[in-house]
């Protein structure tokens, strides 16, 4: 198996009784990249996660991981990973120094290489401040960040992390973004899920749909959108009369209209030119414009493209994407 | 990043795994008892509930109980101090509840470590609670008018029994712990096993008023063996083969419950 590749999953499948989970997934994560399993609630995900971390034993298919097989070679898997899960995996009653401090001693580090990457990560997540106090008084994102620093106490090659922004608010987000490209650029190699386009788009070199059990689109993130459409620019009419009016304006752009909200969008290809372009031209005919917003492809849009049908068991979250837009 | 494999992780030591065994239960256990010492909420309502059973029972049911030649109290410290253990080791189960549910134990479970350390961290925690209750029990025992007659021996006999019982218990209990469904669920199976149990007993009167199949249950469970015995050495009753069975008991369900709960919490996660 080739030490370039940090995990390669060939072959997946996993069941529950009667419930296949995983029917035969393919990817791999190459060393220190950054990749992204992108899909609805109940697409696999998480599943997916539990079998690279050994919590989980696979049906069928090779699965390795830092070039070692999770069904041989538990152990060394575990040595080299870290594993931040979808819910905040701390201890609450202990500080965030003795959370730290417990997991190096699990990992069988020394104790001077202990206090010294306990130290590194409290300041470097900025935890300096309620290191000493019981994790429980936290506010949801320093739990977060306290829980993704427990993941990289021992340095691990590769990293796994469970939707990691799902329930932030759009600061720690941020934040947790931020970690993560800081990570990337040490050269660790991470495997991140989640349901949103923007974050992919974010932080992943590659993507990897999934759904219903079973990979749907792979690749980069730009490849992906220049196969899902990019963004969208969408007016709103002031005067719902003026519709018709307006789409002839557009001339030959792939337009969408919903006369009830008097919406009428378009790919935004063109950049800004278009819009000045676009915005004028409406002014000269005098349409009035109540409002102008742009829109990236989310989720939905994603499965759209590849299935013909929206992301079944959630619904996008859109706030995120316009609250990040306004960073 | 070159093409060198990269090493597992910072600087592993390398020791035998025996140490490691050690280590990661002594870690455990270390986590466990800052549990108690920050949740003291949990060690009072521990030692709260026997104490307020100590002073509810001697002062209302104590003058209608005939327990022969020895003081109600006297009879009665014994059984309060079982009954304690039993609650306070049956917290192993909704602690490990509250741990399965909470997701850390998937995180242990990702670690290097030897994970049924965990169960082991648990069981001590219980142990140490227990210590303290204890001390607390005897101390309102001794305001209220408890007199034992215990010399050195018999008091390191009760100390000795009470661990074995406890460790019975909690190893019992994590096997529990690791079925139940919800932390509800914890708390009301423990409730609804261990107080009939204590109650049909010698735990809080004589048996000999018992009707017929009840009192064979009462004598002959393990529970009455254990009261029996530590209210022979506390306060000089007779015991007759109380100590030795009690002993038997406690140590052939640790003999059996341990490799269990840990065998099971083994194969739990690689379903």
């Amino acid at each position: 198996m080739s030490v370039h590749e940090a995990v390669v999953v060939q072959g997946l499948k996993k069941s529950f009784k009667r419930l296949e989970v995983l029917r035969g997934i393919d990817f791999s994560v190459s060393r220190g990249s950054v990749l992204a399993l992108l899909g609805p609630n109940g697409a696999g995900k998480t599943t997916t996660v539990r079998i690279l971390s050994t919590l989980l034993r696979p049906d069928e298919g090779t699965v390795m991981v830092n070039g070692f097989d999770v069904k041989r070679q538990g152990k060394q898997v575990r040595s080299s990973i870290g594993l931040t899960g979808q819910f905040a995996a701390v201890d609450e009653y202990l500080t965030a120094e003795e959370n730290l401090q417990m997991l190096g001693r699990l990992y069988r580090m020394s104790r001077e290489v202990i206090k010294a990457r306990t130290d590194e990560l409290i300041e470097k997540f900025d935890l300096v401040e309620a290191a000493k106090r019981p994790v429980r008084n936290y506010s949801g994102g320093m739990k977060r960040r306290i829980d993704l620093a427990m993941s990289l106490i021992a340095s691990p090659p590769v990293i796994f992390l469970d939707e990691p922004t799902t329930g932030l608010d759009p600061r720690s987000r941020l934040a947790v973004w931020d970690m993560i490209r800081r990570l990337k650029a040490d050269g660790t190699s991470i495997l991140l899920t989640t349901q949103y386009m923007e974050e992919a788009d974010q932080l992943a070199d590659r993507v990897v749909v999934i759904d219903n059990g079973r990979v749907i689109a792979e690749g980069s993130s730009d490849a992906l959108k220049t196969r899902v459409g990019s963004d969208r620019v969408e007016l709103r009419l002031a005067d719902g009369r003026d519709m018709e009016r307006a789409q002839a304006l557009m001339q030959g752009e792939a337009v969408y209209a919903d006369p009830a909200k008097r919406i009428i969008s378009v790919t935004a290809q063109g950049g800004v030119s278009m819009l000045k372009d676009m915005l004028q031209r409406f002014e000269a005919e005098g349409v009035a414009i109540e409002n102008v917003s742009l829109n990236r492809p989310t989720l939905d849009d994603v499965f759209l493209a590849f299935t013909g049908h929206v992301a079944v068991e959630e619904s996008q979250d859109n706030t995120l994407n316009k609250s990040v837009a306004h960073e | 990043m070159n093409n060198t494999p990269p090493p597992s992780n910072e600087s592993p030591l390398e020791r035998s795994a025996l140490y490691w065994l050690i280590s990661d239960a002594w870690v455990m256990t270390k986590r466990s008892t800052l549990h108690i010492i920050r949740s003291l909420d949990q060690l009072l309502s521990v030692a709260l509930f026997p104490i307020m059973f100590l002073i509810l029972n001697r002062y209302v049911f104590g003058g209608a109980i005939d327990t022969g030649e020895i003081s109600y109290v006297n009879f009665l410290v014994a059984g309060i101090l079982v009954q304690m253990l039993a609650f306070g080791a049956n917290y192993t189960t909704i602690n490990l509840a509250v741990d399965l549910q909470k997701g850390i134990v998937d995180r242990f479970r990702s670690l290097p470590m030897a994970s049924s350390a965990l169960l082991a961290g648990h069981v001590t925690s219980d142990l140490l609670r227990n210590i303290m209750s204890a001390v607390l029990v005897f101390g309102v025992s001794f305001l209220i008018g408890f007199r034992p007659t215990a010399g050195l021996t018999e008091w390191l006999l009760v100390m000795a029994l009470s661990i074995v019982f406890t460790l019975a218990i909690s190893w019992l209990s994590a096997i529990l712990g690791l079925f139940v469904k919800s932390l509800e669920a914890a708390q009301w199976i423990g409730f609804v096993v261990i107080f009939p149990l204590t109650f049909a007993s010698s735990a809080f009167v004589p048996t000999d008023t018992m009707p017929g199949p009840l009192r064979f249950f009462a004598e002959n469970q393990p529970l009455t063996h254990v009261i029996n015995a530590t209210r022979s050495w506390l306060v000089g009753t007779p015991s007759g083969n109380s100590p030795w069975v009690a002993f038997a008991w406690c140590i052939g369900t640790i003999v059996v419950a341990m490799p269990l709960a840990t065998w099971i919490f083994t194969r739990k996660s690689l379903k």
